[in-house]
């Protein structure tokens, strides 16, 4: 037993794993980089639909999202079925979204206030009625860089 | 020498074995937290808000592409009913004009589209025309962009040549206050 391990022990060390930390350090920082905490739980249903001319946001904190879209079972007994406004994690209507473009901006340089963009995450199924509210309200407190949220599409249309 | 030696029998490291269970859990928890950004989006620019009413001039009827949708999400292009499929053709046709057809626009500098919707429009439906239009420019200023610098239409290039084909084919697409006949709730 002793003399085997010891001819062995001689012949070639063991693999080391010395390196092993900084890989899976690589790992972890590729993941880092990559991550966005999730901020808000979402309270509506929102499918955004597809499109082809799409443009990426690139930088986060210059984006605020406003979400729209019929709230999700669990609380459809609390705010009904009809479509509805998320700002953050509350439910709001098109009346808030001024503070919350406000409570954004405060947050950021002066000089990077022009580029923010502001996100609109729509469902699909919802009528134009509640996001040309909410497009009007933009207007009003002079967000007017904005990004309707859509997935890549990749059939053509009939 | 003798020095490293000492140090070999004292055998003080710090062992660096757990380092890789620790770098492990933390990988872990970022894995999990993770969602992959897929922030993409067609970007718009709104029109200022201002409390007047806008004036209303008097286009020439050739050089306006009107598409309406109605509440039942149909189409109406320069008052004929259309598909969503052939909206994008349609546009690039009348934009450029390339037969001179005196019903289409007298060029690209002149050609307006305009967009109303019903306040019952599915966000579907809108954001499917609203790409398609957008499509439709996209391309337009890609082949420009082809024939004179030979290479597709992108923010990467410089902004003298951005400009100078956004200044050949200028983006106009106005959308109306939508109309109010099929809302539901």
């Amino acid at each position: 037993m002793s003399k085997f391990s010891k001819k062995r022990g001689k012949a070639s060390p063991a693999i080391s794993t010395a390196s092993l930390p900084d890989i899976i350090f690589m790992l972890l920082f590729f993941f880092m980089m990559v991550t966005v905490l999730r901020d808000s739980d979402l309270k509506l249903q929102v499918n955004t639909p597809e499109a082809t001319q799409l443009t990426k946001l690139d930088e986060k904190s210059l984006v605020n999202y406003i979400y729209v879209g019929r709230p999700t079972q669990q609380y459809q007994a609390v705010y009904g079925t009809s479509p509805r406004i998320q700002l953050g994690d509350k439910i709001s209507t098109v009346d808030d979204i001024p503070l919350f473009l406000e409570q954004h901006k405060v947050k950021l340089p002066e000089a990077k206030r022009s580029r923010i963009t502001s996100s609109l995450r729509v469902d699909g199924e919802v009528t134009m009625g509640i996001v040309q509210d909410v497009k009007t309200k933009l207007r009003k407190s002079n967000q007017l860089k904005i990004n309707y949220s859509a997935g890549q599409r990749a059939k053509a249309l009939e | 020498m003798a020095k490293t030696k000492t140090r070999d029998r004292m055998n003080n490291e710090i062992n660096a074995g757990s380092m890789a269970d620790i770098a492990f859990l933390l990988l872990i928890f970022f894995l999990v937290t993770t969602t992959i950004a897929e922030d993409k989006g067609i970007l718009v620019k709104l029109p200022p808000w201002s409390d007047e009413e806008p004036d209303i001039t008097k286009l020439k009827e050739r050089n306006v592409f009107s598409v309406l949708v109605n509440a039942q999400n149909q189409l109406l292009v320069r008052d004929e009913p259309a598909r969503i499929g052939e909206l994008r053709e349609r546009a690039k046709e009348f934009i450029v004009n390339p037969n001179r057809r005196p019903d289409l626009a007298e060029g690209p500098k002149n050609a307006i589209i305009s967009l109303k919707n019903d306040r019952g429009t599915n966000y579907d439906t809108y954001l499917a025309v609203y790409n398609e239009l957008k499509g439709a420019y996209d391309e337009l200023w890609d082949e420009l962009s082809m024939q004179r610098y030979g290479e597709p239409y992108s923010e990467e290039m410089p902004f003298a040549q951005r400009k100078a084909i956004r200044d050949e084919i200028p983006m106009v697409l106005s959308e109306a206050e939508p109309t109010n006949f099929g809302e539901e709730n």
